[in-house]
């Protein structure tokens, strides 16, 4: 027997025992052409702190995290764009806050300036209390950034129809909601969501509503390329311990996705051979 | 003379470039940007964009959020 040579391997990062690997290579998240092993994007908002939330990014293993343009502090403490830098994250600015399409413009325009990438999640909302998107100043926006050069992601509403029109503009990925953001409702129309899914040429990110793990696996078992989560893991009562886990449940509803789930019946199928 | 930075009205010596207001307001301008009356002053123009009087002057850069 030939004992074969398997030198070691450089820098791994560490995985805890028994943690799932991520599907390696063969699975890939693709959004405007650029690959992602993982299929979880995280925001940043709401952590109690950096020093938590760079744990919970590091353990969700995600590739891409969203960030919000504000005005210079001078007191600001530590810089979440360099918390991503050091952990090889790609930052996807966003238009939070904007509620007309010069808004979420000017607020682009200003992202991608900052943090050098032409990549933005663009969100117009149309009021504070539900931050519900508005869709017509929505696809304005889109398309006119589109325009401009920009891989737009677009924060949407549940709606096959707008999904659509926003595929249409040019949009790199449609991302519609479970439900309002930071709400933790899950996904109100799971029927839409399919509908979306069945539809669309562009990736489709689950974007907001996600309360807890099985909210997320539900959304890839649904079809969902990826998902989008922020206050869901920020403002757990363990943010690093729901990042573990919701970089799990994404996995597995990815693989029972492709897997192919059996037929649901209503009655029961013997899963033992017959007595003779 | 007078302009407003980031929504706060300030007093700075004419000739001030964009570069030194950003300067007075962080010392990591890295992932920072500058919008002069709206309008976006790409970095390479900083140093060479003087501030004038009521401008205003919005220094921006990514916090937590989304």
């Amino acid at each position: 027997m030939t004992s074969t040579h398997s030198p070691a391997l450089p820098d791994s990062p560490a995985e805890p025992a028994g943690a799932p690997r991520q599907a390696a290579g063969g699975d890939p998240l693709v959004i405007a052409g650029r690959s992602f092993t993982s299929r979880l994007i995280t925001g940043t908002g709401g952590a109690p702190s950096l020093r938590i939330l760079e744990d919970a990014l590091v353990a969700s293993g995600t590739e891409l995290t969203t960030v919000a343009l504000r005005r210079v502090s001078p007191d600001a403490e530590g810089s979440v764009w360099d918390l991503l830098r050091r952990n090889g994250i790609r930052p996807l600015p966003n238009t939070a806050g904007c509620f007309t399409a010069g808004d979420a413009l000017r607020t682009a325009r200003l992202a991608r300036e900052a943090l050098e990438t032409d990549w933005i999640k663009l969100e117009v909302v149309a009021d504070d209390r539900t931050l519900l998107p508005d869709p017509v100043e929505l696809l304005d926006a889109a398309e006119r950034l589109v325009d401009e050069g920009f891989t737009v992601l677009p924060y949407t509403n549940d709606d096959p129809v707008l999904a659509r029109r926003l595929e249409q503009v040019g949009c790199a990925a449609v991302m519609p909601l479970g439900a309002p953001i930071g709400s933790g409702l899950g996904i109100r129309n799971p029927h839409n969501i399919e509908l979306i899914v069945e539809q669309a040429g562009v990736p489709v990110v689950i974007d907001a509503g996600i309360g807890t793990a099985s909210e997320a696996a539900l959304a890839m078992e649904l079809g969902c390329d990826a998902v989008m989560l922020a206050t869901a893991v920020t403002r757990a009562q363990d943010p690093v311990l729901m990042a573990r886990a919701m970089r799990d449940a994404v996995a597995a509803g990815r693989a029972a996705r492709r897997a192919g789930r059996i037929p649901v019946r209503r009655y029961a199928q013997a899963s033992s051979p017959a007595v003779d | 003379m007078d302009v407003i930075i980031n929504g706060e009205r300030r007093a700075v010596s004419p000739r001030t470039t964009v570069e030194e207001v950003v300067r007075s307001l962080t010392r990591e301008p890295g992932g920072v940007a500058v919008a002069l009356n709206d309008e976006v002053v790409p970095k390479a123009g900083w140093a060479t964009t003087e501030v004038g009087e009521n401008d205003r002057i919005d220094v921006l850069t990514a916090v937590q959020g989304g």
